[in-house]
């Protein structure tokens, strides 16, 4: 059976603990449901909850940030709606190596690297006048 | 809630950091760390213990914190991380970039990375 939640949060980084509680609230209700992979899935929602917001501070668009979770059997799926102009993922730059001295420059720009590193799906979807990201993280 | 608490150890200085470091909490995580390491040449440590919750802002603040203190001849070490943040760490590999001690006795003590 899948069940779901949705939530609706002003575009302001203060609500980002609530997205965060309410989906990983909802992940805990399966007892089955690994905290690591709980933490993962937190993780994953508050990093593109972050980038919706700013996308949307960026234009200055007030229109709600709407957080919808699915639960299935064998996952959690989440989507992270906004209104914030698109997003191109191809034109995320990717950083250095680690070892690279030039790595230490860059103190922002790791937020999609590790929404792909802990989710074990994700798709970022162009809509009208806004974003979708799709994630999926398995039990 | 989040909160910065400041000690001393062996002539580093010590931040005690509770709470989610996030985009709204990493500002006053790098206005703490860009005070207090000048009166410490850039000698400082986090003390993660109190941290469950970290990220990308959190780790750029990680990162702007060494920046720092290396170009102040010293370095920014951390303490104790828990496990969701250790496993952070090593997801970006910033764990190889950075000194990530079991305690802060073993923080000030350890040879910076190479």
């Amino acid at each position: 059976m899948t069940e779901a939640v949705e939530l609706a949060i002003p575009p302001s980084h203060e609500y980002l603990d609530l997205a965060r509680m309410v989906v990983t609230t909802a992940a805990a209700l399966d007892p089955m449901f690994p905290d690591g992979r709980v933490s993962d899935l937190r993780l994953a929602v508050s990093e593109a909850c972050t980038n919706a917001i700013d996308a949307q501070q960026r234009l200055d668009r007030d229109e709600s940030v709407v957080v919808r979770c699915s639960l299935a059997e064998d996952r959690v799926s989440v989507e992270i709606e906004d209104h914030g102009g698109g997003f191109t993922i191809d034109a995320v730059p990717s950083l250095p190596e680690i070892d690279d001295p030039d790595r230490m420059r860059h103190e922002h720009g790791l937020g999609v690297e590790l929404i792909r590193s802990v989710a074990d799906e994700v798709v970022f979807e162009e809509v009208d006048g806004g974003t979708i990201v799709r994630l999926v993280v398995f039990r | 809630m989040f909160e910065v608490h400041h000690s001393d150890h062996s002539g580093w200085a010590v931040l005690t950091v509770v709470g989610d470091l996030d985009v709204a909490s990493a500002p006053s995580l790098r206005a703490a760390i860009v005070d207090r390491l000048p009166e410490v040449d850039g000698r400082m440590v986090l003390d993660l213990s109190g941290v469950h919750f970290i990220d990308s802002m959190g780790l750029g603040a990680l990162v702007g914190g060494l920046k720092r203190a290396r170009a102040l001849g010293g370095d920014l070490r951390l303490s104790a991380p828990a496990e969701p943040v250790t496993r952070i760490l090593e997801l970006t590999r910033l764990d190889r970039a950075l000194v990530v001690a079991d305690g802060i006795d073993d923080a000030v003590t350890e040879d910076p990375p190479p």
